[in-house]
């Protein structure tokens, strides 16, 4: 009994010990990503400059520091929201980005630029709202076939065609100046950010993942099938509705600062999964693998081209794209 | 005369537009092995479905102590019933301690804090369902019978008064369904109330005190299987032309059906 025990503290600890390298990692990319620029700091000087000293000082702490915050934190939601949509569909491939409500936010934001040219907080409601509109487009799709399965992601596929469609057209209809910045802005990027753009996703994020963490013993109970779950009493309608709205809210938010940034949600999960050896498809390795994930394609997304700086969600449909080839071509086997 | 806390009464359950059973009244009772017998598609599973409230009764209600089962919280009925559905789904991955953990689920608090009562009840649950040797082996990985062990230990876990289980034989061979029945029935003997589709009709005579038998939706007959199964009953359920002679071995009924291939059908 107590080397049972034993082994279930065991298990907490490969994952504790798995995510306390994550987040070193995490917090070594953002280093490096202060460091690097169109002048190299040495981390000596990155530090000196975070506590307001050395001449780097508006480089690094105004320019470089709210972008690589930016990264982590946006990588962490995204990390989440794929954990989230995966867990509720049961399927690798069932993340925001890939049924199209990365593209519904971006919709939002499109119409919130053009319509309404609001501030941040205008842009993430919008974008909550697109996202939501899509979830729902797809839910009413796919209705009979349940909330889970291959079926869902395959409509969720194709809405996600018709939506990128519909926004290429606002695109066009726009003025020529909010249409030049949809454009940088349409495949995802987090060039230019500034701190301006990042307190209220901020505070988004923070409220949805504390949110989703009092809830994560929950939606593992619900990983074992409608009908158990329901019978060891989890209230599957309410805990439904909660994932939608964390998963939504999460994607729309690193949305409407940083256009819909592809693959970190769809791959985040799954490779945080295996490292940790963990039952169904846990929160937080998902969240820190989102983070490193996506601050390792920024700084490549910079580099590649240097001095030009590509948007970010070049690197990650680039690399992202293959990954979910492979997925299909072996859901579909199973399938 | 044995007392009844779970009772279902004029219920009319219903998928959709497709209505499975109407005016279905029951009663469970307590500290019994109750069997539920009946042709495929006949609402077996529909009712006890309805029992743990996994559907809502379009009509009449489910009663836990003379309380409608919707009334309660989820966590405090799953305190009190514990079901296994026919085929469960185990997350990828999870390993047999694992899994039989998430049976304690409705006695943690919200944020899981893995108690010594924990503990104790999934170890209990693993030796009684015999699966103390599989605690690190992925569920996945497991035989048939090895996995539907391993399930009934979850539900075990769970340490509720009443076990409802839905076909908990199939996919087991013939020694494993024995061995899962006696096992039933040594938990009806520690107090447990159980309720179990079973597809046989003679294992449900002999490990049943309470049958129950159904047909299109309705209850056709219910009580001890010796006062209630004859030849009439078996061609009125299963449609099939049957003696009904002394079980060799307990002395329950057992049904031996008189189609042998070469005679065909017979009155």
């Amino acid at each position: 009994m107590v080397r049972a025990g034993g082994w279930l503290v065991r298990v907490e600890r490969r994952t504790l010990v798995l995510s306390a390298a994550l987040a070193a990692l995490m917090l070594g990319a953002g280093l490096l990503g202060l460091c690097y620029g169109a002048s190299w700091a040495t981390p000596g000087e990155v530090l000196a400059a975070l506590g307001g000293q050395g001449e780097s000082v508006v480089v690094i702490r105004d320019w470089r520091l709210p972008r690589v915050l930016a990264g982590m934190v946006f990588g962490l939601a995204l990390g989440v929201a794929g954990a989230i949509f995966q867990n509720l569909t049961r399927n690798p491939m069932g993340s925001p980005d890939v049924i199209g409500l990365d593209a519904g936010a971006y919709t939002g934001a499109l119409v919130a630029l053009t319509v309404f040219s609001g501030g941040s907080v205008v842009l993430a409601t919008s974008s909550v709202v697109g996202g939501l509109a899509v979830a729902a487009m797809i839910y009413l799709l796919s209705s009979g076939g349940g909330l889970s399965g291959l079926r869902l992601v395959v409509i969720g596929i194709a809405v996600s065609a018709i939506v990128t469609a519909f926004n290429s057209w606002i695109v066009l209809r726009a003025e020529l100046e909010v249409a030049i910045a949809a454009v940088g802005w349409s495949a995802g990027s987090l060039n230019g950010v500034d701190w301006a753009d990042l307190p209220v996703p901020f505070t988004i994020i923070a409220v949805l993942l504390a949110l989703m963490a009092a809830w994560s013993h929950t939606m593992h109970q619900a990983a074992l099938g409608e009908a158990v779950a329901s019978a060891t009493g989890v209230g599957l309608h309410r805990l439904r509705l909660l994932m939608v709205l964390v998963g939504v809210g999460c994607t729309a938010t690193v949305t409407s600062v940083a256009g819909p940034i592809a693959f970190i949600a769809l791959a985040a999960p799954q490779i945080g999964r295996r490292l940790a050896g963990a039952a169904g498809v846990p929160l937080l390795p998902a969240a820190l693998t989102g983070a490193v994930l996506l601050q390792g394609a920024d700084l490549a997304a910079q580099m590649l081209l240097a001095p030009e700086s590509l948007p970010v969600g070049v690197v990650t449909t680039a690399i992202g794209g293959c990954y979910l080839i492979w997925l299909l071509a072996k859901e579909v086997r199973r399938a | 005369m044995t007392s009844v806390r779970l009772r279902a009464q004029d219920l009319e359950l219903r998928y959709a537009d497709r209505v499975v059973s109407t005016r279905l009244s029951l009663d469970v009772p307590d500290g019994a092995f109750t069997a539920i017998v009946g042709a495929n598609a006949c609402g077996k599973s529909t009712l006890l479905r309805a029992l743990v409230r996994l559907l809502r009764p379009a009509e009449g209600s489910v009663l836990l102590d003379e309380r409608d089962v919707g009334s309660y919280a989820a966590k405090a009925l799953a305190r009190s019933l514990g079901f296994l559905p026919q085929d469960p789904l185990a997350p990828e991955d999870i390993r047999v301690r694992q899994l039989i953990g998430r049976g304690r689920f409705p006695h943690q608090p919200m944020l899981s804090l893995w108690s010594a009562e924990d503990e104790s009840a999934v170890s209990e649950a693993m030796t009684t369902a015999g699966v103390d040797g599989l605690a690190d082996r992925p569920v996945n990985e497991l035989s048939g019978g090895q996995r539907q062990r391993v399930w009934v230990a979850m539900v075990l876990a769970q340490r509720t008064p009443y076990l409802l289980l839905d076909e908990p034989t199939s996919f087991l061979d013939i020694a494993h369904q024995y061995r899962l029945l006696a096992l039933l029935s040594r938990l009806r003997d520690e107090g447990r109330t159980v309720v179990a589709v079973l597809h046989d009709i003679n294992q449900a005579c002999r490990f049943a005190d309470h049958l129950i038998a159904m047909k299109d939706g309705r209850v056709v007959a219910e009580g001890a299987a010796a006062d209630v199964v004859d030849a009439a009953l078996i061609k009125d359920v299963f449609d099939l032309p049957a003696v009904v002679v002394p079980d060799p071995v307990t002395g329950t009924p057992m049904v031996v059906p008189t189609l042998d291939g070469r005679t065909g059908p017979s009155g």
